[in-house]
């Protein structure tokens, strides 16, 4: 950053109390405000070459006939390969997970071979000077198809009538049930079971700049260096070695800036893998882009569930138990390497989480069809497991006749029961449900809003409020992936080297995708050092350069990344200590570093400024002590290990006016308060929340991948595809509880998902509680648009 | 490129002349043929924002613009405004308040911006909204950019700058 008019800190920061817990601006941003950033499609390569996907217009069909040699005739055109070609230099590929029990997907290619199963798969490359060059041929290869029968439906896919891989018996790629076996019994001595079905469309991430990636083979040292938008440098980086058979010292993998990726960008997507493979098939640069079209076809979709839910409990609203169904379907492959069966196994970790009933029952279908692949993508289950179990938790509320704010204070996990062992067998260290709803209903000003509700109802105008309650998994253990057996790290790492100059370097192998990871690595570098902020340089996302480790995912760079920032900035304090005392010939008890210089610990004063420490350290090193090394570069790793996830906790609220007559939703308010242990910085913390928050918005009202029977995806483009724009989105208020957690000292829990998981179900509930005086009119189908809105209180008056 | 045309305009001040392919966009014009990559290209249809630019001082849509249609125009882009400091309170306002993340929307969302800043009217949280309605933003939820550009408008408003 250029000598900034901008300040380095927020007003009312306290230097003196260090960095953690304050609203620091994040010091890298200049480039992006001035467009001086660098993603994948600003950087410039000479000799680079661009390629374009020749893509299947048909969700199932066998690929009998590529006819090139139109193609091969353009301008520009350096290559066509078919998947044969491109099979000779990347192997294929198989999505499972040893603990993700009987989890079963086909070999999948990086270019389709013999037959493409759903619309979009790459079915050849075309390699050109220039992107509208390759795009020009790609229209001009012929191809002859033998359409296949497509399996759309997922109950369709459940029953397995037509299949979508022959060599499989069925189209179940996983399947889990869970029950603690005093389920039935509680379902028969509870005086309230309610029950309901609710449907989550089938969305994506939209994330602004398409998937990118420059993959750069140097034939000279059979060395591959791929620039990519990924969240997971060190999981693409083994990938590539292994795949593409060059040794793993030989791959580096570059991460720049990144526009947008939720969870989109940590997959392997065969496109991707074909770029690099064709890097090393042409022996120069190659670059693909994914534009619009492209991304909404072949970006991984998420959600589409189907799920039966019931709900036991006594007539006093004490719950007794869950039992749910739930059916998913995944497209025709399980994608590499985190599988396609996470989010369905989060659902039934997740639901009912925040109560404290004692009996549970799930089962799970996890079904092929002829659609785009779903995978992990924001919130990974937890926006249906909250949507489900709110959803259910009003319903029993309303049937109760008892307010929705005191059913969940009768029925949530006391704040003193931890550690406290779930029913489906999830653990928690320590959630605080009881503090974050009452701070919640006083934030919102929860009565006064009932108030008005009511005598709003009295004018036919119909408002609704919503809560939901939410646990969250956040920093995950070895646990998650690495136990069943997929090469993904837990586990990060970070470097900090003092410069002769006085400034640290800090290189982590957590990655900043505008979160502002690079941020709070900063303050608690500066912090644990005893270094003022300007003094600090982060980089990320270079496996040549930081420690390794698992990147950017389920809410983990803070917890993780942060407290091996702060374990390597407490090491390298003590060990500027040891050599300033050498310098200093005092003992190093007596001194300490604060304000970028070594003073005497009792009386403050000046010892010695961090940057003739270094210029000592560095270059006059003959002056001290011949027996004395100065170690100024120290790295430091954490793994959270003593639980599974460190679970965090919070709890959101929608005010919502439906208008009856037609459809429409207006988001008056929505609250959040959530508990993510030691908030490092309360303003990025927050905008985790609010950006969070307003993509759950949009899976509650706008955003669905709409297909026809034939598998054709029908709404792929911004204009048809509906994502949040600034005019329809509230003002969000956030507040925090803290509990940090005890197994890290910096006691950070993650925060970038909470918005995401709890919003839908907050939204679906306030929509319920606004169409509750229409006949009891209800909504139980995501998105809720206002054709569904509209049925929702037809058939409510129908039944009346 | 048979068909190439001949094109002269000026951009961020500095007259340049190319012959281009009649079929190219303008912000592809700019990336490509220029350098200029802080106009993204997020949608390629005219929804996302992403490539706003301002031509003869109105913001446009730089992939619904055909580079041969900026002949003899004045086109600037947030580079340009960046160096001319014409967008210094935005970008401190955004800065300050973390209005962007990834920061991929971020060089069309404050053309867009700067275009209410210059009409110097006194406007409302809901019309900074709708006025940035046709920019889409993933990270933000839009709150933050939309407390930025109050900011900078009440600012301008009482500075009389408007």
């Amino acid at each position: 950053m250029g000598k900034a008019e901008l300040p380095l800190h927020a007003p009312g920061t306290q230097l003196d109390r260090g960095y953690i817990g304050q609203s620091v601006p994040r010091p890298n941003l200049q480039r992006l405000l001035q467009g001086r950033g660098a993603f994948i499609d600003d950087l410039r390569f000479p000799r680079l070459a661009h390629v374009a996907f020749f893509r299947s217009p048909y969700a199932h069909a066998r690929i009998k006939r590529l006819d090139f040699s139109k193609a091969l005739k353009q301008p520009g055109i350096i290559g066509v390969f078919d998947g044969r070609a491109v099979a000779e230099y990347c192997t294929p590929w198989v999505a499972v997970l040893a603990h993700l029990k009987g989890i079963k997907s086909p070999p999948q290619h990086a270019i389709a071979i013999e037959r493409a199963c759903s619309q979009g798969e790459a079915c050849a490359a075309v390699v050109a000077e220039s992107r509208s060059q390759a795009e020009d041929a790609v229209g001009l290869i012929e191809a002859e198809w033998e359409e296949l029968p497509v399996v759309v439906d997922m109950e369709e896919a459940l029953q397995g009538k037509t299949l979508v891989h022959e060599d499989f018996d069925d189209n179940v790629c996983f399947r889990r049930e869970l029950d603690t076996e005093g389920a039935a019994a509680a379902f028969e001595r509870a005086d309230v079971v309610v029950e309901d079905t609710f449907h989550f469309g089938r969305h994506t991430g939209v994330c602004l700049e398409g998937r990118a990636i420059l993959a750069d083979y140097n034939a000279g040292e059979h060395s591959l260096t791929v620039y990519h938008a990924t969240q997971a440098p060190h999981m693409m980086q083994d990938i590539f070695s292994r795949h593409l058979n060059i040794p793993e010292a030989n791959v580096r993998v570059i991460t720049k800036d990144v526009g947008g990726s939720f969870g989109i960008k940590v997959h392997v997507y065969p496109d991707e893998m074909a770029t690099a493979a064709l890097s090393v098939m042409l022996r120069r640069p190659v670059k693909f882009v994914a534009d619009r079209l492209e991304s909404f076809l072949s970006d991984i979709h998420c959600r589409e569930h189907r799920v039966r839910v019931r709900l036991a409990c006594t007539k006093s609203g004490e719950i007794l138990a869950f039992d749910l169904d739930d059916l998913t379907a995944i497209g025709p492959y399980s994608v590499y390497p985190r599988t396609s069966g996470i989010e369905g196994n989060q659902v039934v970790n997740l639901t009912g989480g925040p109560y404290r009933h004692r009996e549970y029952r799930a089962r799970l279908n996890v079904v092929f069809t002829n659609k785009n692949v779903t995978c992990q993508y924001r919130a990974v289950g937890h926006p249906i497991a909250v949507a489900l179990t709110e959803g259910i938790v009003d319903l029993a509320a309303q049937k109760l006749g008892m307010d929705p704010a005191e059913f969940r204070r009768r029925n949530l996990i006391a704040d003193d029961a931890y550690p406290y062992t779930f029913p489906s067998g999830i653990k928690f260290e320590k959630l605080s449900h009881h503090q974050c709803l009452e701070k919640l209903l006083a934030v919102m000003n929860y009565r006064e809003l009932r108030a008005e509700q009511e005598r709003l109802r009295n004018k036919n105008i119909y408002r609704g409020i919503g809560l939901a309650a939410m646990i969250e998994v956040t920093n995950p253990s070895p646990a998650f992936y690495g136990v069943g057996g997929a090469r993904i790290s837990a586990q990060d790492g970070a470097t900090l080297r003092l410069e002769p100059t006085g400034m640290v370097t800090v290189m982590c192998s957590v990655t900043e995708q505008g979160q502002g990871t690079e941020a709070i690595f900063a303050q608690i570098a500066a912090s644990a050092v005893g270094v003022s902020l300007e003094k600090i340089r982060v980089i990320t996302g270079d496996t040549g350069v930081t420690p390794y480790g698992g990147g950017t995912w389920a809410s983990r760079g803070a917890g993780i990344g942060g407290e091996a920032v702060l374990q390597a900035g407490r090491a390298l304090r003590a060990n500027i200590l040891e050599v300033a005392a050498a310098i200093l010939t005092l003992d190093r008890q007596e001194l300490d570093v604060q304000r970028n210089q070594v003073i005497n610990l009792l009386t403050g004063e000046v010892k010695l400024a961090l940057a003739e420490l270094g210029r000592v350290a560095y270059f006059r090193p003959d002056t001290l002590p011949l027996e004395f090394q100065s170690e100024l570069t120290v790295t430091r790793h954490y793994t959270p290990r003593q639980y599974g996830f460190t679970f965090t906790n919070g709890i959101q609220a929608s005010l919502v006016e439906v208008d009856a007559d037609t459809g429409f939703v207006r988001l008056l308010g929505h609250w959040c308060v959530e508990d993510s242990g030691t908030v490092i910085n309360p303003m990025l913390a927050d905008e985790q929340l609010r950006g969070g928050i307003v993509q759950g918005i949009g899976a509650a009202l706008y955003e669905e991948c709409l297909y026809d029977p034939d598998g054709q995806l029908l709404n792929g483009n911004m204009a048809d595809y509906l994502v949040p724009m600034a005019a329809e989105m509230p003002d969000i208020v956030c507040a925090h509880v803290e509990t940090p957690t005890r197994q890290s000292q910096l006691g950070a829990k993650g925060v970038g998902e909470a918005g995401t998981a709890g919003a839908p179900a907050a939204v679906m509930n306030a929509i319920n509680d606004a169409l509750a005086p229409l006949g009891g009119a209800r909504v139980t189908r995501m998105p809720f648009t206002p054709e569904r809105i509209l049925d929702g209180i037809a058939r409510a008056r129908s039944r009346a | 490129m048979d068909h190439a045309l001949d094109i002269t305009l000026t951009v961020n001040g500095t007259q340049v002349s190319r012959r281009v392919a009649p079929r190219q966009h303008l912000v592809d014009f700019l990336r490509d043929e220029l350098g200029l990559t802080g106009s993204h290209v997020g949608c390629e249809h005219g929804v996302c924002g992403a490539c706003t630019l301002r031509v003869d001082g109105e913001i446009v849509r730089g992939c619904l613009m055909l580079a041969v249609q900026a002949n003899g125009c004045r086109v600037e882009t947030i580079e340009g405004l960046s160096d001319s400091k014409e967008l210094a309170p935005l970008q401190k306002a955004f800065h300050e308040r973390n209005a962007l993340q990834c920061g991929f929307c971020t060089p069309g969302m404050l053309m867009a911006a700067q275009d209410l800043v210059r009409q110097g009217n006194k406007v409302s949280r809901n019309q900074i909204r709708a006025h940035i309605s046709g920019n889409y933003c993933r990270c933000t939820g839009y709150q933050a950019i939309v407390d930025a550009i109050e900011e900078v408008l009440r600012t301008e408003v009482i500075h009389g700058k408007g």
